[in-house]
């Protein structure tokens, strides 16, 4: 017990005391992951309301490969980004491999169907009239979009959350593309992983307080926007 | 300027799973005009609407608005600005009653000046100006409706569907609902199409009434004209068999009309112009039959001499239609038939009290109940 006790005290005195290093490892995994969850939002949504409004053959299969797709193990997100990004894959003139960058492509792609499967469903859920009701109002299709996604804006907040999640919690992906090269591509679940495999409890619990707290506050955050907005 | 019809349709086919759900080979409305669709559920009164609003593929036909086929793609989004449409649930946004009558101006990117004096205009038109900053969530099925139906009415359309628009309320809410429906549509002058099961909406509001059956139009006329001489039995069936007369006003004093209908004169309760042209009508069974003149021996204000053309059995009654200078029909037990000794080509004494008759008009007098004896 006194390992967690002391790895708490160690945790409290790394947190207040701002080291720069644990500073600059959450920020960057704010950035990565916050960067990820934005461009997921821009696809996912898009993709998703389309998704709902078209008919075409084939459409329950893609949508049960959505669904399928927010389960996706980031290992194998990893694993494929990787292939990709290597010096001599398809995209290996960009350079990316062990960036930044290339953990922002891998997150975006692990919280795209996250948030495109829980926007089809959002989008479903609306009266089935309503999209007939906009139309009749006049509006041309960008217009139709656009109304049902703010129709849409409250579950679609537990999109963007569980997108966000899915991310900032993510280890595997990250540390495949992004190798965890300090002071460069090293964010808090990486951290954890290798201060845990050297022993050093005290930094991985407070590396994984701070995970926590942030998950707690952009959730908080979140909620609070959607918890005023709800039906009385 | 052409003269074209405010709407025409011609073919019309919509095809789902195989089955022909709608079939309407010629179809017309005139400006100003306001017609209804009257029929059982899954006759095709939504389906037709949302055919004509192109809100619905078609399977074949044309649909031409002032003259303009809107068939092309490109015209879709231009067409259904000149239209709004108000369903059976409000289906309204997620905003305040203001911002939900704003929308349809908004997707026309109206300017913020005109947008408010629009919208404005349209509260007021509903008489809901105090609940404009009330979210759309907080209302009452009533007040919901009445914002769908502000929403609509502010982008001033040539021509309003209405599809079952207060089917989903209770009765005092729908009543009063109807008459400002009404006052609106004789104040901005719009063309409509109301999709409704009642009949007494159907005669209320409109110019023209179409019966719908299985996707097709089976007779369309003038209310009175639909309800006193459907076509067939089938049309007889879906209308009801509620006397539907129309009448001219003599005199009105008292909250009593004196109406003349051919070279009979009736009284009804109620207020009107001299001159003035008003519809009525007589539930079957608050006409009573005799086999004399019942003159001064009865409180019924109203009595015809009459000959009976046919009698048949329907239900727990004897259903007979009588030849006044114009057709009724009336209801009598199998005991009273016994007792009057009736049978066709028989002549009788019609009466009914003046608050049998229901004058099919706005006011609070169109909606008295006869009282039984």
């Amino acid at each position: 017990m006194d390992l967690i006790a002391e790895g708490i005290a160690k945790a409290l005195a790394l947190l207040t005391s701002f080291d720069p290093e644990v500073l600059g490892i959450t920020l960057l995994s704010l950035k990565v992951s916050g960067t990820a969850t934005l461009l997921s939002l821009l696809v996912g949504i898009t993709s998703g309301t389309l998704l709902a409004l078209a008919e075409f053959p084939g459409k329950r299969l893609l949508m049960s490969l959505v669904n399928t797709g927010m389960g996706l193990p980031p290992v194998v997100v990893g694993l494929f980004v990787t292939i990709f990004l290597w010096r001599n894959g398809p995209l290996g003139f960009l350079g990316i491999l062990y960036t930044p960058t290339a953990m922002i492509l891998a997150q975006g792609i692990i919280a795209t169907p996250i948030v495109t499967g829980i926007t089809l469903a959002s989008v479903q859920n609306l009266p089935a009239n309503l999209k007939l009701q906009i139309l009749a109002l006049g509006a041309t299709r960008p217009q139709l979009v656009w109304i049902l996604i703010k129709e849409a804006r409250l579950p679609l907040l537990a999109g963007v959350m569980a997108g966000f999640g899915g991310v900032i919690s993510e280890v595997g992906a990250s540390i495949m593309v992004g190798g965890n090269i300090k002071g460069y591509s090293r964010v808090l679940t990486t951290a954890t992983v290798m201060e845990t495999s050297r022993g050093n409890f005290d930094v991985a619990i407070a590396l994984s307080l701070i995970l926590l707290l942030l998950c707690f506050v952009i959730n908080y955050l979140l909620t609070r926007i959607q918890q005023r907005e709800r039906p009385r | 300027m052409t003269t074209a019809p405010l709407l025409e349709a011609r073919n019309l086919s919509v095809v789902r799973g195989g089955a022909e759900v709608l079939s309407i080979p010629d179809f017309t409305v005139a400006g100003n005009e306001v017609l209804s669709l009257i029929g059982p559920n899954g006759a095709g009164k939504s389906t037709l609407l949302l055919a004509l609003a192109r809100l619905l593929p078609l399977s074949a036909g044309e649909i031409r608005c002032r003259g303009e086929s809107v068939m092309a793609n490109r015209h879709l989004v231009p067409y259904r600005r000149r239209l709004a449409m108000v369903f059976q649930e409000p289906l309204l946004f997620d905003a305040t009653v203001y911002d939900n009558v704003a929308s349809g101006l908004k997707i026309r990117g109206l300017g913020r000046d005109e947008l408010r004096r629009r919208v404005g205009e349209a509260l007021e038109l509903l008489q809901m100006t105090h609940l404009a900053e009330r979210s759309a969530r907080k209302l009452s099925g009533g007040e919901a409706q009445r914002t769908s139906l502000a929403r609509a009415f502010a982008i001033r359309p040539e021509l309003i569907f209405l599809d079952e628009p207060f089917s989903a309320l209770d009765p005092p809410t729908r009543r009063t609902l109807t008459d400002d429906l009404e006052r609106v549509l004789k104040a901005t002058g719009t063309a409509a199409i109301l999709a409704t099961h009642d009949q007494m909406d159907a005669l209320r509001l409109s110019d023209r009434m179409a019966v719908m059956h299985r996707g097709k139009i089976l007779q369309s006329g003038p209310p009175v004209e639909v309800f006193n001489r459907p076509g067939t039995e089938l049309v007889a069936s879906l209308v009801g068999m509620e006397n539907v007369l129309a009448g001219t006003v003599l005199d009105s004093r008292e909250g009593l009309l004196t109406l003349a209908l051919g070279e009979h004169r009736i009284a009804v309760p109620g207020r009107g112009a001299p001159g003035e042209t008003v519809r009525f009508c007589i539930r079957p069974e608050h006409i009573t039959l005799t086999s004399f003149d019942p003159a001064g021996g009865t409180s019924a204000r109203n009595v015809l001499p009459a000959t009976i053309t046919a009698i048949a059995p329907m239900g727990i009654y004897q259903k007979l239609q009588i030849d006044c200078g114009f057709p009724l029909i009336v209801f009598l037990t199998q005991q009273s038939l016994g007792e009057l000794h009736l049978a066709p080509q028989r002549t009788t004494f019609a009466s009914f009290k003046a608050t049998a008759v229901h004058l099919l008009r706005s006011g609070p007098d169109c909606h008295s109940t006869p009282k039984d004896d």
